[in-house]
């Protein structure tokens, strides 16, 4: 059985569409990053997976329809909004004694256990920790809980590099094991590369790649290309090229490797660059859209 | 890398896959995370309480005086003249409550939209229902039984003043104790809750709705239709049915759930005054009820579908 199973999702504000009719397939064991612009629709979809929103279309997750079966979908499903989302009234204790008292797969020895590692005192307000510690407050809570499918949704804005890195250490060595799995989204995309197994990119309520990471290493490649072979470099059709210091660099997909170490220097690229040349293309395109779109009225 | 981790021992896998599900209590625990949150329900009816003791300790300053010049009225009078401070200490808390109560609604499904922490509660398996029961119970059981207690004591620490300063002058503490017969006043109390909180159900409700439907200025938004009904009623066609709905809403209870025998102070000196049978047919009970109802059904939908404002 997927994790996570959309087909047609859609989801319309006024007149904005925030989910054009998603089909997604999320397998047991995987994490996602779900990589898109602000506005892309990546917190609709979250929302819609979470039980939070309405949706048209069909959606299962852990078999269960998300917006009729909130309260049972949440015993298995746990998630972080964001950072700031912890009452701030609240002392660490009460927080673990509330989470203990309705949570049927805490297990709050982990918790204290993850707890003890920082210097987070039981007898804190939220209000007291700074944002670093709030996430690991958090993070403890969550990584406590026995869920089968966890949600990260800009788990780590705001916090500086050195909690960034911690979070996603955590979660990889305390938590993830191959019965989980973890959807996350997050515009510091290259500190997840190595973290992830799937990628799914979103721009304007659509997906506009999908693939897992082991096909992403096959399929793109990055070439810095010595200056006299720039054209025959652009010949072989790149999707997207950048200047860095004077010379090229130009990303292909599903490009012969040889071909290519002969014209320069060859890399594995970065979601970050995949990105921007997949959305430069689909602004490209949207723009091109438009104006045959008028040209035909 | 976080080399600590790696000396965590890793818990069996057994042990973290129970589920714990029958030793989970949410609505309990919800009710908790209330009173830790809104301290006012505890706070506030304890300054309410530490002002009267204060202010009936400075009264107890020719007491002696005053208890022998009463003592020479008629029986009904020295009673009405003695329970005075107590009746108002009552009074006090309970209208105390009652602005704690429909303020502590206002904020309830709003405050959490506010501060985003809506999130994180809907993150976790509690329905909507359990949550908005669970603060429906602050008004409607909690606060009814801390005025309860907190008078209770506060009746206490004013019998016991005025006892200490009346033997001190030499009058007998007796003639207090006779005039208030405290069980039995308790118990005139306790019913008094109980028919007030029934009473008030839809004015708790109709805050909680409020305070989980608008954006802003809940308060605003719970109280200016009322005014601009009656507004427009006085205006329109010069009377004023809807201000004596409201002011009915309000006071109501007591004409149906006591009997005062006709008399202009509402005195309570027998068990006999209480009249739970009428008020419990009384139809305004039970459609306040039914409105009570429909506002927290609604109020649950409508978590539904809020997120952070």
């Amino acid at each position: 059985m997927a994790c996570i199973e959309a087909r047609g999702l859609r989801k319309v504000y006024g007149a904005t569409i925030a989910l054009d009719g998603v089909n997604l397939r999320v397998e047991e064991g995987r994490i996602l990053g779900l990589i898109g612009p602000n506005g892309a629709g990546k917190t609709t979809a979250l929302n819609a997976i979470l039980g939070l929103t309405s949706y048209q279309g069909e959606l299962k997750v852990l078999g269960r329809d998300p917006w009729a079966t909130r309260e049972e979908l949440m015993r298995d499903v746990s998630f972080i909004a964001d950072v700031a989302v912890l009452p701030r009234w609240m002392r660490v204790w009460q927080m673990l004694d509330y989470v203990a008292g309705v949570h049927p797969r805490f297990d709050r020895a982990k918790a204290e256990g993850f707890l003890a590692k920082t210097t987070i005192k039981h007898t804190s307000k939220v209000r007291q920790l700074s944002k670093g510690m709030v996430a690991q407050l958090h993070l403890a809570l969550v990584m406590a809980i026995d869920a089968k499918l966890l949600v990260l949704d800009e788990p780590t804005l705001g916090l500086d590099i050195l909690y960034r890195k911690q979070f996603y250490d955590s979660l990889l060595n305390d938590y993830f094991d191959r019965s989980r799995t973890i959807v996350v989204t997050t515009h510091q995309v290259d500190e997840i590369q190595d973290v992830l197994t799937d990628l799914m990119f979103i721009d304007r309520g659509r997906i506009v790649l999908e693939c897992s990471m082991e096909e992403f290493e096959s399929r793109y490649l990055e070439v810095m290309v010595n200056p006299e072979h720039v054209d025959a470099a652009r010949a072989l059709k790149p999707i997207y090229e950048r200047p860095v210091f004077g010379r090229s660099v130009l990303l292909f997909d599903h490009a012969d490797r040889h071909q290519l170490a002969a014209l320069g220097e060859v890399r594995r690229p970065s979601i970050a660059d995949l990105f921007v040349a997949v959305m430069g293309e689909e602004q490209r395109s949207a723009v091109s859209g438009q104006t045959s779109e008028r040209g035909a009225r | 890398m976080n080399t600590e981790s790696d000396t965590v021992p890793k818990l069996p896998v057994e042990s973290v896959v129970t589920d714990r599900r029958d030793s989970t209590r949410p609505f309990y625990w919800s009710v908790r995370r209330e009173l830790w949150e809104n301290r006012s329900i505890y706070i506030a009816p304890l300054i309410v309480a530490a002002v009267q003791v204060f202010g009936f300790a400075i009264s107890t300053i020719g007491l002696a005086e005053r208890r022998r010049a009463v003592l020479l009225l008629d029986p009904a009078k020295q009673r009405a003249a003695i329970e005075m401070p107590y009746d108002i200490a009552a009074m006090m808390m309970i209208f105390t409550v009652f602005i704690v109560g429909v303020f502590y609604c206002l904020d309830a499904l709003h405050g959490e939209r506010r501060d985003r922490s809506i999130l994180f509660w809907k993150s976790l398996p509690v329905s909507d229902l359990t949550t908005v029961l669970s603060k429906a119970t602050i008004p409607m059981v909690i606060l009814p039984l801390v005025s309860f207690a907190i008078i209770v004591i506060t009746h206490l620490i004013m019998l016991l003043m005025s006892s200490a300063v009346l033997i001190f002058h030499g009058v007998n503490p007796a003639t207090t104790w006779a005039h208030f017969p405290v069980f039995q006043n308790w118990l005139v109390l306790l019913y008094g809750l109980v028919a007030i909180a029934l009473w008030h159900a839809p004015i708790y409700g109709w805050a909680l709705l409020i305070s989980g439907w608008v954006r802003r200025a809940t308060f605003l938004w719970a109280v200016l239709p009322l005014l601009a009904i009656g507004v427009f009623e006085k205006i329109t066609f010069g009377t004023s049915h809807f201000g004596s709905f409201v002011k009915h809403r309000l006071m109501g209870f007591a004409a149906e759930a006591f009997d005062f025998q006709g008399r202009s102070k509402p005195m309570i000196d027998s068990l006999i005054q209480l009249t739970p049978g009428r008020y419990l047919s009384t139809p305004g009970l039970w459609i306040g009820l039914a409105f009570a109802a429909a506002f927290i059904a609604a109020a649950v939908r409508l978590r539904r579908y809020r997120g952070p404002l």
